[in-house]
């Protein structure tokens, strides 16, 4: 079913440039690594480019990097608190890689990263063996009544325990099917819509440009969103590792 | 019954869980809107906390949305 004209189509990876095997594996540059160095690059053109200059009244490019600074800053400070800082750096890149796979892949033509649910995994199970790792860490053997809710009878341990249990250990599946299927159902909604209006033809197919229009805008909305729900859901996973609870 | 029949019914049947995400959003964005009329001070405060908690219940119903489009498509 999944031809060329399928809504889905544009979620094909392809190698760009012929396949490379190496050992048995598949290293071929594909679309998708291609739009994450594309990615990487603009976020780094951006940061570098706009504090060029480091004005004490920043211009429009230097406010726009700082007022990024400043988000993720407060995110981190509010959720976590002050022990936060120290992971700002990862946080930070998280964010801005999320936010420009997301917007970078809404341009015409594009291949959207985050669209693929071994990306978007990939990151979730860093953030949540990281977590752990920080929480075990932090607190030793004392990390693992994280999992035994304060203030519940002594009864109820034998249900609440394996809860806690099983809801930790959703965590990085349900962060990265949440970006995942974002950015699928967004994209896919849009090729279906925008196929509608292909299929009016030359004399009746601008009439919809409107409703595209606002479903793009949504879409924008969305792209942006998702990675500040990625980012927030990371700095709360963060701060039941330190402060436990 | 037909193999490829069955899995149209399943995916119209797996899409059925929408319902609960657009109550949920009804539920989110009524209730914003009743606390913003009644102390329209405070609902600036609060726009960031709606718009991630419309991120969160929107999810729910596009994971029915994937498995649908497992089931169609996989």
């Amino acid at each position: 079913m999944a031809e060329a004209h399928s809504p889905l189509a544009q979620f094909e990876i392809k190698p760009l440039g012929g396949p490379i095997h190496i050992g048995g594996l598949d290293v071929s540059f594909t679309n998708s690594a291609l739009w994450m160095v594309i990615a990487v690059a603009a976020i780094t053109a951006f940061m570098l480019l706009g504090t060029r200059k480091q004005a004490i009244v920043p211009g429009r490019w230097q406010s726009l990097c700082e007022g990024m600074y400043d988000f993720v800053s407060n995110m981190l400070k509010d959720n976590v608190g002050n022990e936060g800082r120290q992971f700002f750096p990862f946080v930070f890149s998280l964010f801005m890689f999320v936010l420009f796979c997301n917007v970078l892949g809404l341009l015409p033509g594009a291949f959207t990263v985050t669209s693929h649910i071994i990306v978007t995994a990939a990151m979730a199970v860093f953030v949540f063996v990281m977590v752990t790792i920080v929480g075990i860490i932090r607190h030793g053997l004392h990390f693992f009544t994280y999992f035994m809710p304060q203030g519940a009878p002594m009864w109820l341990m034998p249900l609440m325990i394996p809860i806690e249990i099983i809801s930790y250990f959703i965590r990085p599946m349900s962060l990265s099917v949440r970006l995942f299927a974002n950015m699928v159902a967004g994209h896919v909604m849009l090729a279906v819509i925008g196929s509608f209006a292909f299929a009016l033809g030359v004399w009746a197919g601008w009439l919809p440009v409107g409703v595209v229009t606002m479903l793009f805008g949504l879409e924008l909305l969305i792209a942006c969103l998702q990675a500040y729900v990625f980012t927030i859901l990371t700095c709360i996973y963060l701060h039941d590792a330190i402060h436990l609870h | 019954m037909d193999v490829e029949a069955a899995r149209y019914i399943g995916a119209g049947l797996a899409v059925i869980a929408l319902g609960g995400a657009g109550a949920g959003l009804g539920v989110l964005f009524g209730n914003y809107l009743n606390a913003a009329v009644r102390n329209p001070a405070a609902a600036e405060k609060w726009f960031g906390r709606m718009m991630m908690t419309f991120a969160l219940v929107e999810a729910t119903g596009l994971f029915a949305f994937v498995v649908a489009m497992i089931i169609l498509f996989v």
